[in-house]
């Protein structure tokens, strides 16, 4: 069972209290009638399945009814970030490989979590579906 | 009383109290202070099951979980069995009353014995699979009686008078295992002022150090361990919890422990100041750092008819003797590969009994312990092991023979030792089940010849569990690794002076598996590897032959490792010999992954208090109290008791539900009917874009709708599908009140937030759920408006209340919302009050109402009259795969609102244009006495060869008192265009139903009556 850390309540709370929502940053087409059919069912029914680094969309359903966002790593189930609605991740996996290949820092491990996103990178993303 | 394996002293068991005890119907006695398996080998049991697949008498092996063959049926009543209870982890108490989980008709003359016997050879891996493959509708049969002939012990068949709980812990460290490491690991934490939990699955917690052979500070072991208890237990940052074995490791160092509080006490939990505590409790632990210190196990050698009664572990028998002063036998042989079980023959000597020998596979062994075993004079016989066991429902003898372990070779000739007993030794596997839970995968580590856990960052393994099994080692890695855990945790670790242990020197040891035989491993004596799941070494090798060679599937093909064992004894030796016969390493065959839980855990202990009445919450309406004093049957919808219908007495018999509901129909079309409503989702939307807001996730239009007014909606998610619908009432400018249905009242608010938080933020729109604050009913029929005119201040005038007018007033004295909606088609208010005045009203209408001839009605009733008016049910007559287009509600579908509302721009993909989409249409029966299935199947042509093209189904049906037939909603290919046309329906009896394709109305087509 995860350990989920909301960024609005700002605790880390059970996962009882949540709902998955899928796969995080799905924007739905401004003008969806200009969309072909494919395009529209790209978005309506495709979705990544990465091994590894996955961000997704989860709702703090019985806690403070807030969505928020989590990078979450889908082979140790780290949660290695979680972050407000509108803010990009600090972690991705090209940032995570980037950073591997300078050696620095050491793949997730399973179990810590660290906290929501910098605000140096909601600085950055604005008017950014998140 | 002949406990004639009892020693004359010694052991940690209570010899003043005698504790009288039965197995397999006969009377033993042993003390306070034994397991059920160490009385049972005092008293000399030799056979205590039979073997799973082949029948064959197996007696006790190991002395604590890894224990595979006395797996034994507890309980001296029906609602105390419990199955599978190892022997060896079962505190002996007074009374206690075990049958062998095997065995048919009994151990010690068993039927399937016959079979093990004569057909040991018949029965390769994949037996059950080959032999009973077909006819697939015979399995039931086989299984019948094989199942008979195997036998798992069984559950009780009434219910547990016992009760358990969940307890929900953080701790900043939990240690698992109270050994030396665990043990110094605790002290080092709990110095340091972290919060600690310290679990242990046995009886007592110590170890290894509670029959070790070692001084600690120049005393014996168990005085540290009572000290470091002592202090440990005197702390309030401290928490020991014994009897509780750590059972999953499971996302976020979230353990789960489980604590069994009375099981050594009776087989319920006794009665203490009047009340029965919990039997045992669930600690749902969430760590922040974890420290396993789960010890080792001993492997087996694999040798012939190694599961003959009298075959134990080296470690165990040292455990009986020193723990139990128990001795299960009188001549020892000894196989071993290492110094340390020499600690076996040592300790059988000083018990005053004789060693034939110990046979060592290492060609020149020269440690401490070998040399103490020498000036004993104890024959030792070097480069040698034992190859087979003689005997048959006890060891008579050891064939011993020297070998070429390297070559798989027995290299010298094979002579026999007398003897009862004989204990093995191929080395020691850290106890990885834990750190495996998390996913880590376990590296082979060849300077200790076992796998080593994988750790996950948090999890820390100390002492014999990474494969430190020296004590002095063991203790000083306890303490490093607590300090470790701590550093993580920020916390600086309190030094801890190591305690004195006398330094031994240990020989290597030397790798031995499976026992080579003169034979070849397939005609040898059969050499179990997995004793509980009776897995050979030759299975292994078949399994190898027929082209398993993942030892994944290896284990799935031979069961090695399988069910309650997990693999404890069996898995390094199993994977061992598959490496030898694929010609690898054991690294490069690898290990199975071990899964939750570690030892079986009882279901009592995972349920908890969430049984019986508190398995889910039920919700009740505010006028539950009333429908249950008139007689309703209840239905439940969701979470929700909702009165079904409401049976009256008729010339004193109960009427039926047919009955009741015809009765409750005509009285809604004749006279009037009251239904509590009170269920339907409510949520209160206001903010200056909430109109805006509905005009997006409705499909109809909401722009212009004034305040006093109410609409009908519909939800689709954006592929176009109906999801939920419901009445939404303007209740001012910006104050919307929606509702849903009442499975759907939470996810559909959930549907409004995530498009409110995620796509447009923009928007000024807040919701609130106020379906438990307000109470609905629904007075509905023709009577309705005479009967709420009388307690009501609200103007009820037919034109200026018109229908789908809401209005703010009085009823029965208290403040009311009265919806002019109607789910019934006839004259219809929904009246809304505070939940608290809901019975008032209640009552009230009562009082009047009895001159209209108001009736109560239920939800089957309910259904029957929405049904006649084609009103659909979201989630019955749609599935998530219908459109509002399919079920022909294009009037509730804007199709020029301005903004691209949630589904719109699927409804034109191509597969929502088809043409032959499954449609709602109405479904009259040819023969009115005919109600159809819910859920049939339907075909144009009955006389189709089969499988018949099915072409849709049967969503409501009901029968209609009105009507005075039956009737149905269904949905079919292209019926909107098949009107008049006859469709059938195939039943499982072999009838078909004939029925005409009709509209879905089938009742005041035009709508008249609700608008009276």
């Amino acid at each position: 069972m995860f350990h989920i850390y909301c960024p609005y309540c700002e605790e880390l709370r059970e996962e009882e209290e949540f709902h998955p929502k899928g796969q995080a940053h799905i924007e739905r087409p401004k003008d969806p009638e200009a969309c072909s059919d494919e395009e529209w069912g790209d978005y309506l029914f495709f979705r990544d399945n990465p091994r590894g680094i996955h961000h997704e969309l989860w709702v703090h359903a019985v806690g403070c009814r807030k969505f928020f966002n989590a990078t979450r790593n889908t082979v140790t189930y780290e949660i290695l970030e979680t972050y407000k609605m509108g803010e990009q991740p600090t972690i991705t996996a090209e940032s995570l490989a980037n950073r591997e290949a300078l050696g620095s820092v050491q793949v997730a491990g399973g179990g810590q979590q660290t906290v929501g996103a910098s605000n140096a990178s909601v600085a950055s993303v604005k008017g950014v579906k998140a | 009383m002949s406990q004639i394996n009892r020693l004359k002293e010694g052991g940690r068991i209570d010899r003043s109290r005698k504790l009288g005890f039965t197995f397999n119907g006969k009377r033993y006695q042993g003390h306070a202070g034994d397991t059920l398996a160490s009385a049972l080998l005092a008293n000399g049991v030799d056979i205590v099951n039979r073997s799973f697949k082949y029948s064959r008498p197996r007696g006790i092996v190991a002395a604590g979980a890894e224990e595979p063959n006395a797996l034994v049926q507890l309980g001296s009543t029906e609602a105390a069995q419990v199955p599978n209870v190892r022997a060896t982890q079962q505190a002996l108490f007074e009374g206690l009353v075990a049958r062998s989980t095997n065995g048919w008709p009994n151990v010690q003359r068993d039927l399937m014995g016959m079979i093990g016997k004569l057909g040991g050879r018949l029965m390769p891996p994949g037996f059950y699979y080959k032999t009973f493959m077909a006819p697939a509708s015979m399995w039931m049969t086989y299984e019948k009686y094989i199942r008979k002939g195997a036998g798992l012990g069984r559950s009780p068949m009434e219910p547990d008078p016992d009760t358990y709980d969940h307890l929900h812990q953080h701790c900043d460290v939990l240690i698992v295992g109270a050994g030396p490491a665990g043990l110094a690991a605790a002290l080092t934490a709990a110095r340091s002022g972290a919060r600690v939990i310290l679990c242990d699955e046995q009886e007592e917690m110590g170890g290894s150090l509670l029959d070790s052979r070692e001084l600690i500070d120049h005393q014996p072991a168990a005085q540290w361990v009572a000290r470091v208890l002592e202090e440990l237990a005197g702390r309030d940052n401290v928490t020991l919890l014994p009897r509780t074995t750590a059972n999953g490791y499971h996302d976020h160092h979230f353990v789960t422990l489980h604590e069994r509080r009375t099981e050594h006490l009776g087989e319920t939990a006794p009665l203490k100041g009047g009340y029965r505590p919990a039997r045992s409790r669930m600690h749902r632990v969430r760590a922040g750092q974890v420290l396993l210190a789960t010890g080792a196990h001993e492997r087996p050698l694999v040798y012939g008819n190694n599961d003959v009664p009298g075959n134990l572990l080296a470690g165990a028998v040292s455990t009986y003797i020193r723990r139990y002063g128990v001795v299960p036998g009188r001549r020892l042989v000894l196989s071993t590969t290492n110094d340390h079980a020499y600690r076996a023959a040592l300790d059988w000597q000083d018990a005053g009994r004789e060693v034939v020998a110990i046979v060592d596979a290492r060609p020149a062994p020269d440690g401490e312990l070998v040399a103490q075993a020498r000036e004993r004079g104890i024959r030792i016989i070097e480069g040698a092991a034992v190859l087979e066991a003689k005997g048959g429902s006890r060891v008579s003898g050891a064939r011993v023979a020297a070998i070429d372990a390297g070559a798989f070779k027995v290299t010298g000739q094979a002579e026999t030792l007398e003897c009862d007993t004989i204990a093995s030794s191929g080395g020691y596997s850290p106890v990885i089940h834990l750190a495996s839970h998390t996913g880590a995968r376990p590296t082979w580590n060849e300077a200790i010849l076992g796998f080593v856990p994988g750790l996950v960052k948090g999890v820390h393994a100390a002492g014999s569990a990474r494969g430190i099994h020296d004590l002095a080692e063991g203790l000083a890695d306890g303490v490093a690794m607590a300090a470790r855990a701590l550093e993580t945790l920020g916390v600086s670790a309190m030094a801890v002076e190591l305690p004195h242990v006398d330094a031994r020197r240990d020989g290597p040891s030397c790798a031995l598996y499976q026992v080579p035989h003169e034979k070849p491993t397939l005609r040898a004596p059969k050499q179990f590897v997995d004793l509980q799941n009776d897995v050979t070494a030759s299975a292994i090798e078949i399994a190898t032959r027929e082209g398993f060679e993942s030892i994944e599937h290896v284990k799935r093909y031979t069961a090695m490792g399988f069910g309650t064992d997990q693999g404890k004894l069996g898995n390094i030796n199993g994977m061992a010999i598959a490496a030898r016969c694929l010609g690898k390493s054991i690294p490069e065959v690898g290990t199975t992954v071990f899964r939750p839980n570690y030892t079986p855990v009882t279901f009592g202990a995972i349920v908890g208090r969430h049984c019986r009445e508190l398995f889910d919450p039920e919700r009740y309406t505010a006028l539950h109290e009333w429908h249950v004093e008139h007689g309703a049957e209840f239905e439940d919808v969701g979470q929700w008791k909702r009165p079904w219908y409401f049976p009256q007495s008729v010339d004193g018999k109960k009427e039926t539900m047919h009955e009741a509901v015809a009765r409750e129909c005509l009285a809604v079309r004749e006279k009037v009917g009251i239904l509590d409503a009170s269920t339907l989702g409510k949520i209160d939307i206001q903010g200056p874009d909430a109109r805006e807001f509905l005009n997006r996730v409705y499909t109809n239009k909401w722009l212009k709708l004034e305040v006093g007014r109410a609409r009908y909606g519909l939800m689709c998610k954006d592929d176009g599908m109906l999801m939920d619908d419901g009445t939404t009432s303007c209740l001012g400018e910006n104050h919307f009140l929606m509702t849903t249905t009442t499975g759907g009242a939470a996810s559909v608010l959930e549907w409004l937030e995530l498009w409110h938080q995620t796509e447009w933020p923009e928007l000024q729109v807040y919701f609130t759920s106020v379906t438990d604050h307000w109470a609905t009913m629904t007075v509905t029929g023709p009577e309705a408006r005479h009967l709420l005119a009388e307690i009501t201040d609200i103007d009820l005038d037919r034109d200026t209340f018109r229908f789908m007018d809401w209005r703010e007033g009085k009823v029965a004295g208290v403040p009311a919302r009265v919806f002019r909606i109607s789910f019934t088609g006839e004259l219809a208010y929904e009246i809304n009050v505070q939940a608290n005045y809901a019975m008032h009203v209640w009552k009230t209408l009562f009082e009047h109402g009895d001159k209209y001839g108001l009736t109560p009605y239920g939800t089957e009733t309910m259904h029957v009259l929405r049904a006649e008016k084609g009103f659909i049910i979201a989630g019955q007559d749609s599935d998530g795969s219908v459109t509002p287009e399919d079920l022909g509600m294009q009037w509730a579908v804007g199709y020029d609102k301005p903004f691209s509302w949630i589904g719109k721009r699927a409804l034109s993909r191509s597969d929502t244009r088809r043409t032959d989409r499954k449609q709602l249409v109405g479904l009259k029966p040819k023969d009115p006495t005919v109600v159809l299935e819910e859920g049939a199947q339907i075909v144009f042509d009955p006389d189709h060869t089969i499988p018949m093209p099915m072409v849709g189904h049967v969503t409501s049906s009901y029968y209609s008192p009105t009507l005075g037939g039956g009737f149905a909603l269904a949905v079919v290919k292209g019926g909107h265009q098949r009107m008049g046309e006859t469709v059938y329906l195939p039943m499982a009896d072999g009838k078909t139903h004939a029925a005409e394709i009709v509209g879905t109305i089938f009742y005041d087509p035009k709508g008249e009556r609700q608008h009276v």
